[in-house]
């Protein structure tokens, strides 16, 4: 079952705060949905993974970060991209493979990097960019200032070597890393339960010197956010690192090839989440508060979608990376 | 100058690039209070505090990780692993994650990082503890790897390295931190990418790089006395490696013996006999014969190990070889 909160407390914050987060994962949804229709159509190649589902996770933890801040992720990295700020023809053009895409189409959909917002890249091997974040964790204290990193990672990370290997030296040395578990249920189509030999998985920073941890319902973007607040406290203070595990569901397959139920989920399970889609859960408490009116929602889709279809218009004219592009970049060039 | 080991070249490296540029950390096992295991980082941790020299866990993938971030957001990480049999866990981190991050962000994100430590077989370690990884890592686009062989080089090769904005990968020699040679006190470095005629002769080329060049320059004194000249091509770099001293040696000699210290499959000697049947197709006057450890894991029985490592016997015999002589 999915998780419940048992009593749903009212909105806190401003209507202009609660049409930004509904607009952010809005905005998240429908570009995936078109990234879904141009995978289809063969505009965009090879692996591609969907973060529907998943929004108020993204929307939550980055909007509370400042722009100094840093962000590392993995290879389901379109929505975040999107909440750090990344603009959608920038993210579309890349998964086009075009020259005017985040990394000039040399790396896809899951090498997005953004230097200007510190969006330190979508990373490949499952757990690899763990360590990665530590290091600018490391780089962080080693020059006295007060940011942090979020590391993102989807929950079948929790079982890697990287993972703890990073954990462990982030409590050691005091690090201030946010690492952020995207407990979907499932590693591909392993289940949760058939990978990690723990329930609970923020149990797993009791081994770090009693690393503060919490676990939150990865689907009420509001109290994403309020988990979030109190780990960047924690870690802005303290300079110690934080694990959150943000307990949510992925509503489409692992990548674009396997099928969204019927082999390792039911239907009925899927079903049974979609229920607290965290975008239709935010509209609903919004409507209900009278913070917006089903026109306001109306013509917030109307905008997001133009942006989205101006952001495929875009990829589409933006020319493929020239010839002489395939030799740059390997490495800086020296007098040597 | 001065004549000191190349481990003390080493040191004189670190320090003086550490005390150049304050973004500069060194970081591995044992490195700080220990004062490395090898005690290449000797006095350090005193000079430049434990923010700059730092002890880490057994750890190598979370470690090479911690560089590699660091290295993201604009500090000059020194990774040391205490051999580079222990470097294959985070091998992960070097060929994943730092030869394709200036890629694989279309430029954004540079990777100013050095990667280094002792590689190669020392004295009955056996067979986990002695291997050459020249070739696994020269094989990737993306970063350098450099060889160095003499007490100059490997200071100043480590500068450069250090200096470098992208990921280098120098690989010493653990039985030649002993050795001693000349190193001046000026600030210096040894462009990468740039092999070094150590030895000059006309009769035949050994094309080598590394703890190897020691062997090859014993076998040029002793083919000397037999009146053979030879000339010795230290690679000192082998990702880019200098094609044209290769060409430029084996077109005076017209014979070449390639000698290295990993195995023969896939070896640097493949690519360096490759770039020799490309360019010198006409000038040669035999085929080319490489020198390396034999196709085995690396036993420890002394008789065993030696009969599976590169030496001065099978360098000269190959020479000879080529030369039709014996």
């Amino acid at each position: 079952m999915p998780p419940k909160k048992k009593n749903e407390s009212s909105l806190q914050g401003t209507p202009e705060l609660h049409r930004e987060l509904l607009h952010s994962m809005l905005l998240q949804r429908r570009f995936e949905e078109k990234v879904g229709e141009a995978y289809a159509l063969g505009k965009i190649g090879g692996f591609c993974h969907l973060y529907i589902g998943q929004e108020a996770v993204s929307t939550g933890i980055l909007s509370m970060l400042r722009a100094d801040d840093y962000v590392i992720t993995t290879y389901r990295d379109h929505g975040q991209a999107l909440a750090r700020g990344m603009t959608p023809r920038s993210v579309m053009a890349e998964l086009f493979g075009r020259i005017d895409g985040c990394s000039r189409g040399k790396g896809g959909s899951m090498h997005l990097f953004d230097r200007n917002l510190n969006f330190l890249g979508g990373h490949g091997i499952v757990g690899a960019h763990v360590p990665i974040a530590a290091g600018v964790g490391f780089a962080i204290k080693y020059r006295g200032g007060d940011q942090v990193i979020v590391c993102f990672m989807g929950e079948s990370v929790v079982n890697t070597g990287a993972f703890h290997e990073a954990l462990n030296m982030a409590a050691l040395w005091k690090l201030p890393c946010i690492f952020v578990i995207e407990n979907n249920k499932y590693g591909m189509g392993t289940a949760v339960e058939r990978a990690a030999a723990s329930k609970d998985l923020s149990t797993r920073a009791a081994s770090y010197d009693g690393m503060y941890a919490e676990h939150v319902d990865g689907q009420d973007v509001m109290a994403v956010r309020e988990s979030t607040a109190r780990a960047l406290s924690y870690a802005r203070s303290n300079g110690k690192p934080v694990l959150l595990e943000v307990r949510t569901y992925r509503y489409m397959g692992h990548s674009m090839s396997d099928a969204v139920s019927g082999t390792y989920r039911t239907k009925a399970e899927l079903d049974e989440y979609l229920k607290r889609d965290p975008i239709n859960l935010h509209k609903a408490k919004m409507l209900d508060e009278g913070i917006i009116t089903d026109a306001d929602v109306a013509q917030m889709e109307q905008e997001i979608k133009a942006s989205v279809q101006d952001s495929w218009d875009f990829a589409d004219a933006s020319p493929e990376p020239p010839p002489e592009s395939l030799w740059e970049d390997v490495l800086i060039a020296t007098e040597d | 100058m001065a004549i000191i080991t190349y481990r003390e070249a080493l040191n004189q490296a670190l320090r003086e690039e550490m005390a150049r540029d304050d973004r500069v950390f060194l970081m591995g096992e044992e490195v700080a209070q220990y004062n490395g295991a090898y005690k290449v980082s000797k006095g350090l941790l005193d000079e430049f505090g434990e923010m700059r020299v730092v002890d880490t866990p057994i750890t190598e993938l979370g470690f090479a990780g911690v560089g590699v971030g660091a290295a993201m957001v604009g500090l000059r990480p020194i990774i040391e692993f205490m051999t580079w049999n222990f470097a294959v866990l985070a091998l992960d981190q070097i060929v994943n994650s730092a030869a394709k991050m200036l890629y694989m962000s279309g430029g954004q994100y540079p990777m100013p990082i050095v990667f280094r430590g002792p590689n190669g077989a020392a004295l009955q370690l056996s067979a986990q503890h002695s291997q050459a990884f020249e070739s696994w890592l020269a094989h990737i686009p993306g970063i350098k790897v450099v060889t160095p062989g003499t007490p100059y080089d490997a200071k100043g090769l480590l500068k450069a390295a250090i200096r470098d904005p992208n990921p280098v990968i120098v690989l010493e020699g653990e039985m030649l931190y002993n050795t001693k040679g000349e190193v001046p006190e000026t600030d210096y470095i040894v462009p990468i990418g740039k092999a070094d005629v150590k030895r000059e002769g006309n009769d035949c080329s050994i094309i080598t790089s590394g703890k190897m060049v020691l062997v090859a320059m014993k076998a040029a004194d002793e083919l000397a006395k037999e009146g053979i000249k030879i000339d010795v091509v230290d690679l000192r770099t082998v990702r880019p490696m200098d094609v044209e001293a290769i060409t430029q040696s084996v077109k005076k000699t017209n014979r070449a013996v390639v000698l290295e210290e990993g195995w023969e499959v896939a070896g640097i000697g493949a690519q360096v006999v490759d770039y020799i049947q490309r360019d010198c197709f006409d000038d040669l006057d035999a085929p080319v014969v490489r020198v390396h450890q034999v196709d085995v894991p690396m036993p420890y029985a002394k008789g065993l190990e030696k009969a599976a490592k590169p030496d001065l016997a099978k360098t000269i015999a190959a020479v000879k070889k080529v030369m039709y002589v014996d």
